[in-house]
Parts: C-alpha cells; sequence; structure tokens
C-alpha cells in the first residue's frame, strides 16, 4: 500500500495524457457528474456530492475538497466501450452494381479511465462477456476495449440507490484495474491509498513518487472499506434469480406497467444493458450509404416487431422482459447477474420504480403463497 | 486493464458480402412472394453452406437488412431464398430482377434435425409461408429416401391462391415415396381438396406415434395447436421442432432484439425442441 497526495492526481491525468492516452474521467456538467475528457484535477468535481433516491438526483456541496467524493451520474463508461451511436461500415455503390465495405469508424484511441466505481468495473466484465465471450466477437468493442488503462477509486459514500453490496460487485473494487485509490478525507487529513492491480498500474504508480503508508494511513483506508458497505441505501434479495424465474404470470408487472413510462431512461443509464438497432443512412445519390448501429430498448414498442405488430405490445411485458431478463435469463445466457447493483436505473427512473423493491414485491406475494 | 488481443473477427459475419440474384421465381399470383436463387458476386468467397432451418441476413443496399430462411440449396452451390413482401425491405425486394446484387451474410442458426430422423417417419408440418424453410427438408429427404420411414407432409395455406412453389407441390403430390396432405383455409370454386385447420391432417395418423420425428414450422399458434396434435397421436415432445420468429437484427446475439426467455432466436434457434419453446406458446408476449 502506497499513498499520495491529491496533487498527485493531477500528475497521473497529465503523465497519462503524455504517454498518448485520452484521459476520461468525472466531470460536473448540467447539475450532474458525468464522464468526460479531463485535462487535470481542475476538471474533476472537487468538493462535490450527490444525492440519490428513486426519481431523485441532486449534486451538493461537500464540506470538504474530495476528489471522488459523490457516487455515479448518469454516465457510465459504456458510453466509451459501446458508444450510443457507432457506424459499422460505408458502403459505396460499384458500376456493376456490386458494391464494396469498409469499416465505419477509424481505430479508437487509447483511453485511461478516471475514477470507476467497482460496480462499474463489475458492468465492464458483463459486457465482456456479451461482445467478447460469445462465438463471434464485437470488432469494435474489442478494439475500444483492448489497451484501456483503468483507475479505479473504491466508493467511500455509497448512495441512498446504491446495492452492489449485495450484489458482490463492491463498494470494494477487487479485479480489473490497473491502478485503485481509496481517498481518506476528513477535518485534518486527506490523502489517497494507491494499490496496482497490474504491472501497467505499478509502472504509473511508481512514476507518481508514492511513499509507503503508514499503519495509521492503512487503517484509516481499512475504515474505509469496512464502513462503506453499510452505507447502502438498498438491498438486492439474494434470491432474485430464482424470484423472478417463478414470477414469469405474476399480476406485479401489470401494477408497475401502471406507473412505468416505458421511457428507456433505465435501459439509458444501465451500464450493461447492450440492445442495440443498426439503420441505415444512405446519402441523397443512392451511391453511399451507412450502416449505424444505435442504443435501443426493450421499453421501445419496436424492439419486438414482426410483421402483424409489436410482439411485447403491453408495457408491462417489456417491462417483465427487462427486469426478467436482468436479474434472471442473463444468468443462463452470460453466466452472470446482468445487474451490478448501481442503482442508476432507480435514480433516474422518471417515476422512481425500484428494481430492488419490485423483486422483494414479487418474492413477497412468493412466500404468502406457500 | 487490457484483454487479450482480440481473436480473428471474420467480417464476413457482420458485413454484407455481395452476392447476385441468379434467377427469381414468383409462384404466387399475388407476387407477394418470390424467390431468389443467390449467387456469390465475382470475387466473393461462398462460404459456408448452409443446413436446412440456418438463415441469412440478406440485405438491400440504401435499404436495409432481413433474416430469412433458407428454402433450397441447389447442386452447384445456389442458395435458394423464398421472401414475403410484407415490410420496407422485403417490398423493396420485390422489384428486384435476376442480375441484381444484394447483400448476404450467414448462415446463422439452428438446423432441422434430419440425423436423428433417420430410419424413423419424418411428418413436416407446414403453415403458410413456413413451407419455405422446410423445403429444404424434403428435399434432402427425397434424395436420401432410404434413410426415412414414411415420409408426411402437411401443408397448410390460407387459400388455393397463396399455395407457394405449386409446380413442386404437384411434383410430390404425384409420388407415392411422400404422403403430402395440403388444406387451405378457404376453399375457391376449384378447389377440390381439403378445407380446415392443418392439425386435421395431423390427425388423419400415418405415421408410427413411437418412432417419428416431427418439424414444424408457421404461425406460433399453428405451431401450438400442431404440437398439440402430434403429442395427443403419442409423438413425445422432445421429438417436435419449431422454428420460431422473432425480430432478428445482428443475428450473432449482440443486439437483444430476438430473446424468448434466456433464449436468442438468432443463436440458439431459430429451430427448438418444442419442449423447450413450450413456456414461449403458453405465455404471453414472452
Amino acid at each position: 500500500m502506497h499513498v499520495i497526495a491529491p496533487q498527485a492526481v493531477d500528475t497521473l491525468i497529465r503523465l497519462l495524457a503524455g504517454d498518448g492516452y485520452e484521459v476520461v474521467g468525472p466531470t460536473r456538467r448540467d447539475g450532474a457528474i458525468v464522464y468526460d475528457r479531463v485535462q487535470g484535477l481542475d476538471d474533476l468535481p472537487v468538493g462535490w456530492g450527490d444525492e440519490h433516491a428513486p426519481g431523485h438526483y441532486r449534486l451538493r456541496e461537500r464540506d470538504d475538497a474530495a476528489l471522488f467524493g459523490y457516487v455515479v451520474g448518469p454516465h457510465s463508461w459504456k458510453k466509451y466501450l459501446f458508444p450510443p451511436q457507432e457506424t459499422l461500415f460505408r458502403l459505396t455503390r460499384q458500376p456493376d452494381g456490386s458494391f464494396v465495405t469498409e469499416p465505419g469508424e477509424p481505430a479508437p484511441p487509447r483511453r485511461a479511465f478516471i475514477g470507476m466505481r467497482a460496480c462499474e468495473l463489475a458492468a465492464i466484465a458483463v459486457q465482456d462477456r456479451v461482445f467478447l465471450g460469445q462465438a463471434v466477437q464485437d470488432r469494435g468493442y474489442a478494439a475500444r476495449r483492448q489497451d484501456v488503462f483503468m483507475v479505479a477509486a473504491h466508493c467511500a459514500e455509497p448512495g441512498g440507490t446504491c446495492f452492489c453490496a449485495s450484489m458482490d460487485t463492491g463498494p470494494r473494487a477487487r479485479e480489473g484495474f490497473d491502478l485503485a485509490l481509496t481517498e481518506v478525507v476528513d477535518a485534518t487529513q486527506h490523502f489517497l491509498v494507491a494499490e496496482a492491480g497490474s504491472e501497467a498500474g505499478r509502472a504509473v504508480l511508481d512514476r507518481l513518487e508514492p511513499r509507503p503508508a503508514t499503519d495509521a494511513e492503512h487503517a484509516a483506508a481499512e475504515r474505509v472499506w469496512a464502513e462503506a458497505p453499510e452505507k447502502m441505501g438498498r438491498q438486492m434479495p439474494a434470491d432474485a434469480r430464482e424470484v423472478l424465474n417463478r414470477a414469469f404470470e405474476h399480476p406485479r408487472w401489470e401494477e408497475t406497467a401502471e406507473r412505468c413510462l416505458s421511457c428507456s431512461n433505465c435501459t439509458l443509464v444501465c451500464p450493461t444493458c447492450f440492445c442495440s438497432q443498426v439503420e441505415e443512412v444512405p446519402d441523397l445519390e443512392g451511391q453511399r450509404t451507412e450502416r449505424v448501429r444505435r442504443w435501443d430498448s426493450c421499453f421501445n414498442q419496436e424492439h419486438s416487431h414482426l410483421v402483424g405488430g409489436a410482439h411485447r405490445d403491453s408495457v408491462a411485458a417489456r417491462y417483465r422482459q427487462w427486469i426478467t431478463h436482468k436479474l434472471a435469463t442473463w444468468h443462463d445466457q452470460f453466466d452472470t447477474s446482468g445487474c451490478v447493483g448501481c442503482g442508476r436505473c432507480i435514480t433516474w427512473c422518471p417515476v422512481g420504480i425500484d428494481i430492488t423493491e419490485e423483486v422483494t414485491a414479487v418474492r413477497r406475494d412468493a412466500e404468502g403463497q406457500r | 486493464m487490457a484483454t487479450d488481443a482480440a481473436a480473428t473477427l471474420p467480417d464476413q459475419v457482420m458485413a454484407p458480402q455481395p452476392w447476385r440474384i441468379y434467377s427469381v421465381h414468383r409462384d404466387v399470383a399475388s407476387n407477394e412472394v418470390f424467390s431468389w436463387e443467390l449467387r456469390p458476386a465475382p470475387g466473393v468467397e461462398p462460404g459456408t453452406l448452409p443446413a436446412p432451418g440456418q438463415f441469412n441476413m440478406l440485405y438491400l443496399f440504401g435499404v436495409g437488412e432481413v433474416p430469412i430462411s433458407v428454402s433450397a440449396i441447389t447442386d452447384d452451390g445456389g442458395i435458394v431464398h423464398t421472401i414475403r413482401a410484407v415490410g420496407s425491405v422485403t417490398r423493396a425486394m420485390q422489384d428486384l430482377e435476376a442480375g441484381a446484387v444484394v447483400g448476404l451474410r450467414g448462415p446463422f442458426g439452428t438446423a432441422w434435425p434430419l440425423e436423428q430422423a433417420r430410419g424413423r417417419d419424418l411428418v413436416l408440418v407446414a403453415g403458410g409461408i413456413g413451407l419455405a424453410p422446410l423445403r429444404p427438408v424434403i428435399h434432402a429427404a427425397l434424395e436420401r429416401r432410404a434413410d426415412f420411414g414414411r415420409v408426411v407432409v402437411c401443408y397448410g395455406a390460407r387459400a388455393p391462391g397463396d399455395m407457394i412453389f405449386r409446380d413442386e407441390l404437384d411434383a410430390w403430390a404425384a409420388r407415392d415415396d411422400l404422403d403430402l396432405r395440403v388444406t387451405v383455409d378457404r376453399g375457391t370454386a376449384a378447389w377440390r381438396g381439403d378445407v380446415g385447420v392443418v392439425t386435421q391432417l395431423i390427425d388423419r395418423g400415418g405415421f408410427d406415434r413411437r418412432n417419428t420425428l416431427a418439424m414444424v414450422c408457421g404461425p406460433e399458434v399453428m405451431m401450438r395447436f400442431a404440437a398439440s396434435s402430434l403429442e395427443r397421436r403419442g409423438v413425445k415432445p422432445e421429438d417436435i421442432f419449431v422454428s420460431m420468429e422473432r425480430n432478428m437484427r445482428c443475428a450473432v446475439g449482440f443486439c437483444g432484439h430476438c430473446q424468448i426467455g434466456a433464449h436468442f432466436v438468432c443463436r440458439d434457434g431459430p429451430v427448438f425442441p418444442y419442449p423447450v419453446m413450450e413456456p414461449a406458446f403458453r405465455i404471453r408476449e414472452l
């Protein structure tokens, strides 16, 4: 364990930029913490925290200068690895009526992600299984994912909609990072405990000239790790998969559908949702065209389009598809839950539908029937 | 953290390859259904030949892409697709003539379990355009006719004028080694055949209940009733196979549209053992 000063994070960002990375991190914009390019410490949301509740998100000023004193915002790193819009191919018509196909996007930049939460590392591991773990790999995802330098920031203060502890994905990041930081900040001290998770991470850490952690500093970091799980606002029942596998015809979905706006906010903020559609975007002359992939959502009626109409026409069926896929059938498909407990779907639902409450309600009924 | 260097990613899987329409057949009066025989455009590798039951993604430049089952494979590597013009892409495809170039990627999905039917009676139940994905099975079964017991084909169409593959139906009807049974929902003055649902053709029996493999393809409600009829006649549920239709876009399990419960129809289907799909027939909007 080593200790670095808050200012060393500025050095870290500049050093990674100097190594050729496009450095991306948290920054404050439009009243939210979002991920965007950062040039130094000034771009980070220093001294800002956030409040989370169902359908509620507010930034609030902290009484300290914490760098990572917020939970998570509406963005996830998904937007870099699986972008909301991506041109898969560009096709050009040939004189003989045939066509030639070229790649749609240039080679992606090598990126460094700063301030990743444990749930977000877990979410990337989930999407890795989708895009890299099947018979066919997604070429674009593989290229963007390949050389990312990942700097984790262990969660010290999980929010009101968080439940990663019950999903076993956090709040302390266990793996997948190159470098992990534990921020200790109180009235008397402010420092970060740094651990390397890879050779590349160790090499970068060395260049930050850290000093070994004292016993007291180590104990302070351990306190952060020990106390964070207690601060979770929510909890997912451990048997969510079994509960939902028995609940495909449960009346709860009709009740939830009365509140659900089918707006797809939950799927857009979800760091693991992977549905997409491909649109044909031709030019006016009909000589060139593009295959453009965009995020889609199982809450859109078009998602289940078939000749004769949408297969999942009712909002109840669409909500059921989302929650049963996320927590139950995802296990069958990818040998993992599709939920990492980040709580974004609860926070950003305009009517505050709570995925943990839905499972709990269905579970309660199932118990009552026994 | 770095992942392992990406495995080779065959572009052929995701990028449409140019294939030429070698011939066009329009065998339904309404022209709503048409068949293309496709061959690779010059310089294009034909890739793996599809197996009966599998599908290709067919692409029209500037318009879009649709999943279409293989309806025949010619002796010299031509691939036949039979298409019903019902959406924006298939309607645009309807106007193409021989010589035009379209895009093709595939084959994708699971095949009909023809090998499992070896030495057994084979019952094929088709509704409407559902005859197209079963046609290559009929071709294969007739080619190796001695490998199978009785071969029964039950085909239901809306009306006599909607029947596809008319010439072939006539040829099959004339054979004594294939039991073709045809019914229509609505007859015409000239129609001399059966009128009614396709299940009544199954109820006629004529196959060994203990040693039959059945393949069913058509509208979902028809497949549900056909499977029930087959079960009632003693065919074991695990010996019944169905071909499912869902909104398939990517064909490789990335886009999420075609899920039925835990199954991606594009990857785990479209051909499934009936017991695996039974919940999809029972639970609404699954």
